[in-house]
């Protein structure tokens, strides 16, 4: 446990000293340093005018994470269940997967228009498809002898699937969720930066127009730390899950 | 003694698939289990022994034939007072010991205080007090068989069938596990079918031995061993043991270089 | 039973286009967002005779190129240097859990004002993309490496080098296969992107810069362009890993 904080640290330690490197390589015309970006990031958080975008961009993350979850588990969870469509479907959502989704962009804004259904809608392909991938073939990989375990004690379909299906596939669905987080928080970001006159992605759009390199540098401190923060939690109970797989 | 388990000319085929043909598992074959006896099946692999125990399950159709249970046909579904111990690993890797061998029981809606008492015994009898909160990734393979078994245990089964439950141990530990499978046997007072490719195993264990022929599986004898029911592990040391063993072995070893040719 | 699968895929593929070439042509999806599908593919045929567009089809695969082979070579090797030294890659090992969690086209900005204008951002961003999916992939095809493996090339008496080649890559090749797999895809995802987001040519650009000038038929045979490129590399990819594994037993 102490050399893993400590890697922790000298990583964390390392970056910060690749950042200053940078900055006295370049100078304050491409970045700032850490120290005066953590307080310029403290003093935006404070101010008035923040707190919209901010607000902004996380009902729109919030609104894309919901619809990427629960539609991304139930078509995941179908599609496990009816072995044939799994099968049929499964390398069609792998190639949307590949897909550089940037490029439906303009698709996207045909559709819905600016504003915020179309950061939604965004953040929401970016998401659904490995939750849905994941949770198809958690349920898809069950041990067949569970299933068989499940008729000698006479359950039925729907507390098979309650007691034995689902806290079985959990560890695979729950990664499925995490990379689902991670993305959808990618592709509204995106979706901003582009389709919004609000939210973090259009005052780093902004910010990246008029050149405010304290601002571009900020906001980015912020979104990465939250990003690799709530990450790392997640990764940690995805961890504890797998553990106690056999 | 009356019969528990009838088979009478039961047969099972596996249906082919596109490019792949049927594939007949059991041959017409007949069996009868008398209550409360031990009874082993030895065979070459592929013969089939595995599907004669999930179709004495209710866990796969006959193609052909009746299997009865107590009296009553057995077909689809699992009879009450019957419990399997599968070859793998069915333990739940996100339960505790205590809530695995209890599963069975809380969907049963059975009275909390009995379904504790049960457990208890369960775990008690079949020695993992010391892991009873413990997940079964921290067990061994021996271990998690036992889960496994406490788990049927706790049902009181009346028909306990074992399919190959000692094939991923070693051999110290399966003698062992033959001893805990004896004193399980006695306690329940159920019939018990063992499937196992071990001769000495079965030798060991049971009061008769069916030896089943290769691929479609029929019973070529059925052996009788005249152990008397108090018996342990140390029996391998009397003469009768290598006689029956070797009395198996000299039934079985035609039929196991067939089923060798006829693989892949 | 692959047969019918596959042509039950097909037909999936080909009734979802007909719906859409249907609700388009009908007018329940309008004009203004979405053209059907037949005069996409028109378009598209149209464009690749014209010419126009050679010169960005061109510098697309060739950033692409570019930042692939050196995120494939690099990712390799920083994936078989972390692998040497445990140490390291226990140090390394948050990053690379969190690096796909993060918004690297934040960065963008960076690279513009480091690299300046043109392919070299986007040559980075797709480098970027591409890299960590390599040493990931390969540490875990060296980690699925059995001990037993490396015991017999020990008792073979063979050099490390030989070791390394006729025994531990083709052990781990599964992994790596999966690695260049995700290279690829990603790689042109960040070239792509970058292209979309700033300027300095290339498919991506152009779907952009079409948008704007409202020129829906150009611009949807781009985006058809981009699906049937990215989605044949990925089938190609794909076949020939099904290929290996069959021989390897995998499958």
């Amino acid at each position: 446990m102490r050399t893993r904080r400590a890697d922790g640290l000298i990583l964390i330690g390392g970056l910060l000293l690749a950042w200053q490197a940078v900055f006295m390589l370049y100078g304050d015309l491409v970045i700032t340093p850490p120290l005066e970006t953590s307080r310029y990031a403290a003093h935006l958080l404070a101010q008035a005018f923040f707190w919209p975008h901010l607000e902004a961009t996380a009902k729109a993350f919030a609104a894309g994470l919901a619809i990427a979850s629960i539609g991304g588990l139930s078509l995941g969870l179908a599609l496990g269940f009816h072995r044939l469509s799994g099968e049929v479907f499964e390398p069609i959502l792998t190639a949307l997967y590949s897909i550089p989704k940037v490029t439906l962009y303009p698709v996207i804004l045909l559709i819905f228009g600016l504003g915020m259904s179309a950061k939604i809608a965004f953040g929401t392909i970016h998401g659904i498809v490995p939750v849905i991938i994941f949770t198809m073939d958690a349920v898809r990989n069950t041990k067949p002898v569970y299933l068989k375990v499940g008729r000698l004690f006479h359950l039925s379909v729907p507390s098979m699937a309650r007691t034995i299906l689902i806290p079985a596939a959990l560890p695979e669905i729950f990664t499925g969720l995490r990379v689902g987080f991670s993305l959808t928080l990618i592709g509204t970001l995106i979706g901003e930066m582009f389709a919004s006159l609000q939210g973090l992605g259009f005052l780093l759009m902004r910010a990246i127009g008029l050149y405010d390199v304290k601002m571009i540098m900020a906001i980015t401190l912020l979104l990465v730390v939250f990003a690799s923060g709530v990450n790392t939690v997640l990764l940690a109970i995805d961890r504890r899950l797998h553990h106690r797989t056999v | 003694m009356d019969q528990h388990v009838v088979l009478k000319n039961v047969s099972r085929i596996y249906p082919g698939g596109p490019g792949r043909r049927p594939v007949q598992a059991l041959a017409p074959l007949d069996l009868d289990l008398q209550k409360g006896e031990f009874f082993a099946v030895v065979g070459p692999s592929g013969c089939g022994k595995s599907t004669l125990l999930e179709v004495i399950a209710g866990l796969a159709p006959v193609s052909e034939g009746t299997v009865t249970f107590e009296g009553m046909p057995v077909e689809g579904r699992v009879p009450t007072g019957v419990g399997v111990v599968f070859q793998e690993d069915a333990s739940f890797p996100w339960l505790t010991v205590e809530d695995n061998i209890a599963f069975g029981l809380r969907r049963a809606s059975m009275d909390k205080r009995e379904v504790s008492q049960r457990v208890e015994h369960a775990v008690a009898f079949m020695g993992l007090k010391a892991f009873a909160r413990a997940y079964p990734a921290q067990l061994s393979g021996g271990m998690r068989q036992r889960v496994c078994i406490a788990r049927t245990l706790v049902l009181q089964p009346r028909l306990i069938l074992l399919d190959e439950p000692f094939g991923a141990l070693d051999q110290q530990t399966r003698l062992l596990m033959g001893d805990e499978l004896l004193r399980l046997w006695r306690a329940t007072k159920a019939t018990v079918l063992l499937i196992t490719h071990a001769l000495d195993e079965a030798a060991m264990l049971a009061d008769r031995v069916g030896v089943m022929s290769s691929r479609p599986g029929r019973f070529i004898d059925i052996v009788a061993t005249g152990w008397p029911r108090d018996r342990d592990s140390l029996i391998v040391a009397r003469p009768e043991f290598g006689q029956i063993t070797g009395h198996l072995w000299s039934l079985l070893r035609e039929e196991s270089i067939k089923a060798l040719q006829g693989d892949r | 039973m692959r047969l019918r699968i596959n042509l039950l895929r097909l037909a999936v593929i080909v009734a979802a286009v007909l719906l859409v070439e249907l609700l388009v042509r009908v007018g329940t999806i309008s004009r203004v967002m979405l053209i059907p599908p037949s005069e996409m593919v028109l378009a598209l045929f149209r464009l690749l005779a014209s010419g126009r567009m050679t010169r960005d089809i061109a510098l697309t695969l060739r950033n692409v190129g570019i930042a692939l082979t050196f995120a494939i070579v690099l990712g390799f090797a920083g994936g078989v240097a972390v692998h040497a030294l445990p140490r390291l890659r226990s140090i390394l090992d948050p990053l690379f859990a969190s690096y796909y969690a993060v918004p690297i086209f934040v960065f963008y900005p960076l690279f513009i004002v480091i690299s300046g204008m043109g392919s070299l951002p986007l040559i980075i961003m797709g480098f970027l993309s591409a890299v960590i999916a390599m040493v990931i992939n390969t540490l875990n095809g060296l980690d699925r490496v059995p001990a037993v493996f490396r015991k017999t090339g020990r008792v073979l008496q063979m050099g490390r080098f030989e070791t390394v080649c006729l025994i531990i890559l083709p052990a781990a090749a599964a992994h790596i296969f999966t690695g260049l797999k995700l290279a690829v895809a990603y790689a042109f995802i960040g070239v792509i992107a970058a292209e979309f987001i700033l300027s300095g040519g290339g498919i991506g650009y152009e779907i952009s810069f079409t948008y704007f000038a409202f020129d829906n038929n150009t611009m949807y045979a781009l985006i058809l362009l981009i699906l049937v490129l990215v989605t044949a590399i990925n089938m190609g990819l794909y076949a020939w890993e099904r290929r290996v594994q069959t021989r390897v037993g995998r499958r």
